[in-house]
């Protein structure tokens, strides 16, 4: 502690010579704008009793000589008593206030780490990296997972629209999905003399599925409608009609056939073909192309009790 | 008496405001808050010694306030600013201890 500073106790250097004089009772002076000495002469002996200059500004009058000093304080109002500077330090003290909540508030909201000393800190700052490095380490391994699962995701993907393709081609050969496209449609008129037989049928089918068809249903003269599947048997039935899979079909019969629409014509008007033989026996068999024929009839298939798939 | 209710009422502005110091004046605002404080202290002595003088007090006020926060800046600037503002601090702290002894010779004689 240096002298100067026990001397004011304000940190300033008190000037040399005995302290100006103050107000009564140790106020501070009351005076409203009253000049410091210092500020009027600065060089001037300081102590000494106030000079003419000091009362004037003090009073707000012309010079009443030295009694004026003898009594300030009872002559100006209390709120005259506010001077600048007493405002000043109203002021910055309410603005030391104010920093001092404020800077106490942030030093306690995060005060863990500014209290820390330098080797916590330290250590923390060492946690902090290692645990940085698990973490980086954990997300590289979760990128590779995620990239390994979003492949198998892909092949899976890719394996499921296989797998749904092979499901509907299956699913058109079987019989248990509806299908459509070019094709034609065949129809069988019998004659006056012979029904149309089932063998004449069946050589058609099969004339057909040589010819690449690839789905076929045939329907009798009251609409009723099969499916053409592997298993499909025909037989003679009474009284000229045609016993499909089961069921019972009178003429004239219809059938549908999607494939190649030229080929499969070709094919049934071979010499000696389906369409030569209907006609030897008297009946008539019409061919006409369809840009869309629809095979809508389904195939009930049968649960499997014997074959199991070999895999 | 005005000193006091000044000094409540910043209080009081600071609770209700609840401010959030910005990241420049970080690490000034303790330094200039500890001069500040300094500089009252050395006020309420010179009070009590009836040396006291309003001019005086508003001009140390300021500028140890100024002061403290230039040394910090320049600490910073120098790369010493961890232990410059750890010396500051000495400095005004040994000031406070030494404004308080004084005070407390003047309230209690002893």
């Amino acid at each position: 502690m240096s002298d100067e500073h026990t001397q004011t106790g304000t940190g300033w250097p008190q000037p040399a010579g005995p302290a100006r004089p103050d107000g009564p009772a140790g106020e501070p002076d009351p005076r409203p704008d009253a000049p410091d000495p210092d500020e009027l002469s600065p060089l001037s002996p300081q102590g000494s009793p106030p000079g003419p200059d000091e009362d004037e500004a003090a009073s707000g009058e012309p010079a009443e000589g030295v009694a004026a000093v003898a009594q300030p304080a009872a002559t100006v109002s209390p709120w005259r008593r506010l001077s600048s500077a007493t405002v000043m330090i109203g002021v910055l003290l309410g603005l030391l206030g104010f920093t001092l909540v404020v800077q106490l508030k942030t030093t306690s909201t995060d005060s863990s780490l500014t209290a820390a000393r330098q080797e916590d800190l330290v250590r923390i700052l060492y946690d902090l990296e290692a645990r940085e490095i698990r973490l980086r380490q954990d997300i590289a391994a979760l990128e590779e997972s995620q990239r390994q699962l979003r492949s198998g995701e892909q092949g899976r993907q890719a394996a499921l629209e296989e797998a749904t393709r092979r499901a509907d081609e299956l699913g058109i050969l079987a019989g248990t999905l509806p299908a459509r496209g070019p094709g034609l449609t065949v129809r069988f008129e019998a004659g006056a003399a012979k029904p149309i037989s089932a063998m004449r049928v069946l050589d058609a089918v099969q004339e057909l599925r040589g010819a690449g068809a690839e789905a076929m249903q045939i329907s009798g003269g009251d609409r009723a409608t099969v499916r053409i599947v592997a298993s499909t048997y025909f037989l003679d039935g009474e009284n000229g009609s045609l016993v499909v899979d089961g069921r019972r079909l009178t003429g004239p019969y219809t059938i549908t056939v999607l494939g190649d629409p030229a080929t499969m014509r070709t094919a049934l008007n071979i010499p000696g073909g389906v369409v030569a033989s209907v006609a030897g026996d008297g009946g008539n068999v019409i061919v006409e192309d369809r840009e869309v024929a629809e095979v809508s009839a389904l195939h009930k298939p049968r649960p499997l009790e014997h074959a199991r798939p070999v895999s | 008496m005005i000193a006091v209710l000044a000094l409540l009422a910043g209080v009081l502005l600071g609770l209700w405001l609840d401010p959030t110091v910005p990241a420049a004046l970080q690490p000034y605002l303790p330094i200039a808050v500890v001069a500040a404080l300094d500089a009252v202290f050395g006020g309420v002595r010179a009070k009590l010694d009836r040396i006291f003088d309003d001019k005086q007090f508003v001009v140390s006020f300021i500028s140890n306030v100024l002061v403290a926060a230039l040394i910090v800046y320049l600490g910073d600037q120098l790369g010493v600013g961890g232990q410059l503002s750890t010396g500051v601090v000495v400095v005004l702290g040994v000031r406070i201890f030494g404004n308080v002894a004084a005070i407390r010779r003047h309230l209690f004689r002893a």
